[in-house]
């Protein structure tokens, strides 16, 4: 069970992973995530499908290597099984009837916009992406956007790899250029979901964002990703995970993911110190 | 002649100020010698009011008879008639208002100790049988079952001694509901739920963790496709309810479930695990019920100075067993009742700094037949705090009413489902425990089981 097929690091601390789920491959769709345990005191932790292979029975998750767990998770090897995986959770991006859209993701949130800009491509919608990265090693899935997108922008904060700046800098160009879109879709860091919906709002353009808040049991149990949209609570995991960007109080769900990061910190460092130990 | 001392003999139980700082059970268990004792506490009247007084009306008198006889084993066959889980039972079961509050011996002094003598058969028996159940031979006919707390496993129990090939579906990775997630470790140890999972195993039921059905497959699926000729949903009633008051998303609000859920499942009071839980000085559990004792208790287990417990009523009506409220107190946790929140208070960085509450007073009977708490004009004040639990009540989930067309549910999202056999609105569905009546009591839960097993059966037998 949840045997990990294939692993591929996509830049230094961004790894790949398909794994053998066949239920879950089944049923996912893009905007949904599983939740995962790496071995058997680990904490449960959800990551959105990457993609999935209905036919093989797989899915693909990508994950950016922050704490104790993705650390963990990083040193499994291909051939080599997670403890628990259970989905598709969470509810299905909504991609009917949109006719054009800008898909616009941020590190590794571009891994959770690309499956979104592949099924709106698929369906004939016309994709305009724009995804940026901190600097150009850590650049991902560009070839992956190409294939999808009618129109594609790279962006980097230091202008090491395609144009220098900002997400919000390269979809404000687009929209003073006239480019008109039935919805954008932003998917990234919180502060970056914040500012692209704090732009389209000025373009008064339907804006979703995908939350990505603490989470345990992923099935509406705990409470523990709740946050705050149009004044009401929510539940990113059943509710969500995709919100109207124009609604969600980003300002609350920035600080409530700061819940636990000083115990993340030393988690990651105690695990980071366990494998060096290993290695020696 | 029966022992008329007028007490129960106590039950023993680990010092207040060292179990207050671990995870052990606080009660320890009867003796030999002390259960001998109770047990001749029993008159055996012949109208035996104790037995009505059980939800799945267990023959007290006769085990307890036994017990007395010094036969542990044929004590706990008598139980076991009734009972699937007689050890968890005779931990967490509120005998208080049911068996023993109707006992004779309880009209002058204290009833039987009739909760201590079930644990202590129960415990008997796992300490000394040693040899498995026999797997029944089986009927070839599929019955899956949703959730593996006390209602599920007790209807899979049940259809599997009947030779059914019974599939538990259980939504995360350990089975066992909220007897793993919700009720601690110093009340209900899960080593014993561990050994009722076992016998499950034993007699030929599968348990398919990591399944949440509404989402990796539907009910209508599993009926379907996947060959189960009926379902039995025991999901239980897991969505968290807030106050909806200003304050409650700050960091370090915490729903009692999320709460108990990172202590008691994911085990986040062990250094060896690496689910992180708040490290608090100043806790307030809201609410008065079983699971705001636990929470009260595992926060102060994990080291908080000062833990209080908000109630809006006074010690009367607090919901929570009369035992878990003494533990509690034993145990330091400061009782703060006749308040109501009104308001969580945080700093610049969103985190907790205190609660704002109003005080109440007593009125008149609301519809629940309690004195309904009424604020006092002016009265507000402020506990300073880090931490505050939200233990104010459960709801059912509502994933499986929403993938499963056609079933109905009471408008609170519980499943609505004939008494006593679970029949829901729709063919071959049957419900029972919290999912249909809201949260309530581990027997109640398993007795739905108990009966909907009963309902199971006579279907497909029916139909064959």
């Amino acid at each position: 069970m949840y045997k990990i097929l294939k692993k591929m690091n996509l830049n230094p601390t961004v790894t790949l992973m398909e794994i053998d789920a066949p239920p879950i491959a089944a049923k996912g769709e893009p905007g949904q995530f599983v939740m995962l345990r790496v071995n058997e005191n680990g904490e449960r932790i959800p990551l959105t499908i990457a993609d999935f292979d209905r036919q093989k029975g797989s899915i693909t998750i990508i994950f950016q290597i922050v704490g104790a767990t993705t650390e963990a998770l990083n040193h499994k090897q291909e051939g080599e099984s997670l403890q628990d995986l259970v989905g598709p959770l969470g509810v299905p991006s909504h991609v009917e009837g949109l006719k054009k859209v800008a898909v616009v993701g941020g590190g590794v949130g571009s891994a959770i916009a690309y499956p979104i800009a592949k099924k709106l491509h698929a369906q004939g919608t016309v994709v305009h992406s724009i995804v940026g990265f901190k600097t150009k090693d850590l650049v991902i899935l560009e070839d992956e956007f190409k294939a999808v997108s009618d129109r594609m922008v790279m962006v980097t904060d230091d202008g090491s790899y395609g144009e220098k700046g900002l997400v919000t800098d390269a979809l404000k160009e687009l929209l003073d250029a006239g480019e008109l879109y039935d919805e954008v879709i932003a998917i990234g860091p919180v502060i970056m979901m914040k500012f692209v919906s704090l732009l389209t709002k000025k373009y008064d353009i339907k804006t979703v964002v995908s939350m990505n808040s603490i989470m345990i049991d992923g099935t509406g149990m705990c409470g523990c990703c709740r946050l705050t949209v149009g004044g009401e609570t929510k539940f990113a995991c059943v509710d969500g995970p995709d919100f109207d960007g124009h609604k969600v109080d980003f300002d609350e769900a920035m600080q409530r993911g700061t819940m636990y990061r000083d115990f993340e910190q030393k988690c990651h460092e105690d695990v980071c110190n366990l494998y060096k130990m290993e290695v020696k | 002649m029966a022992n008329m001392s007028l007490k129960k003999n106590e039950m023993p139980a680990q010092d207040p100020h060292v179990r207050n700082c671990n995870f052990q059970e606080v009660a320890l268990g009867y003796t030999e010698a002390m259960a001998l004792d109770e047990a001749t506490r029993c008159l055996n009247c012949k109208h035996s009011p104790c037995i009505a007084g059980c939800p799945v009306e267990i023959n007290i008198p006769a085990f307890i008879m036994k017990t007395a006889q010094g036969e542990f084993e044929e004590a706990y066959q008598i139980i076991a008639k009734d009972s699937s889980l007689p050890a968890v039972c005779g931990r967490v079961c509120p005998q208080e208002s049911q068996c023993e509050l109707v006992c004779v011996r309880g009209i002058k002094g204290e009833p039987v100790g009739i909760g201590r003598l079930e644990r202590f058969v129960a415990d008997r028996h796992i300490e000394t049988i040693k040899e498995k159940p026999v797997k029944p031979e089986s009927n070839g006919r599929k019955v899956a079952v949703i959730g593996s707390g006390p209602a599920g496993l007790t209807c899979a129990g049940d259809l599997a001694k009947k030779g059914y090939d019974v599939t538990i579906f259980e939504a995360l990775h350990t089975p066992g509901g909220v007897l793993v997630y919700g009720i601690p470790e110093f009340r209900l140890p899960k080593s014993i739920v561990q050994k009722e999972i076992d016998v499950l195993k034993e007699l030929g039921v599968t348990i398919r963790t990591n399944m949440v059905i509404g989402k990796s497959v539907s009910v209508d699926e599993l009926l379907d496709e996947q060959g189960f000729e009926a379902v039995f949903i025991g999901s239980g009633a897991g969505l968290p309810t807030f106050m909806h008051i200003p304050g409650e998303n700050l960091k370090g609000v915490y729903s009692a479930n999320e709460y108990l859920t990172r202590v008691n499942l994911m085990k986040a009071y062990r250094p060896d695990t690496a689910t992180p839980i708040k490290k608090s000085s100043k806790v307030a559990v809201v609410g008065g019920g079983n699971v705001a004792m636990d929470a009260a208790r595992c926060a102060k287990r994990l080291g908080a100075e000062e833990v209080y417990i908000i109630y809006r009523r006074s010690e009367e009506e607090l919901p929570a067993r009369a035992e878990e409220v003494e533990h509690a107190k034993e145990e330091g946790i400061i009782f703060k009742l006749l308040n109501n929140p009104v308001r969580i208070l945080g700093d610049e960085q969103l985190c907790v700094t205190g609660i704002e509450c109003l005080e109440m007073k007593l009125g008149e009977p609301d519809d629940s037949g309690r004195r309904r708490p009424v604020p006092v004009e002016g009265s507000e004040w402020t506990i300073p705090l880090d931490t505050v639990i939200m233990a104010i009540g459960t709801s059912p989930n509502p994933l499986i009413k929403s993938t499963t067309k056609g079933l109905e549910t009471q408008k609170w999202g519980g499943i609505i489902a004939e008494d006593p056999s679970g029949k829901t609105s729709r063919d071959h569905i049957y419900a029972g425990g919290d999912a249909v009546t809201g949260a309530a009591t581990v027997i109640l839960a398993m007795g739905a089981g108990k009966c909907a097993a009963k309902a199971i059966d006579e279907e497909l037998n029916a139909a064959k």
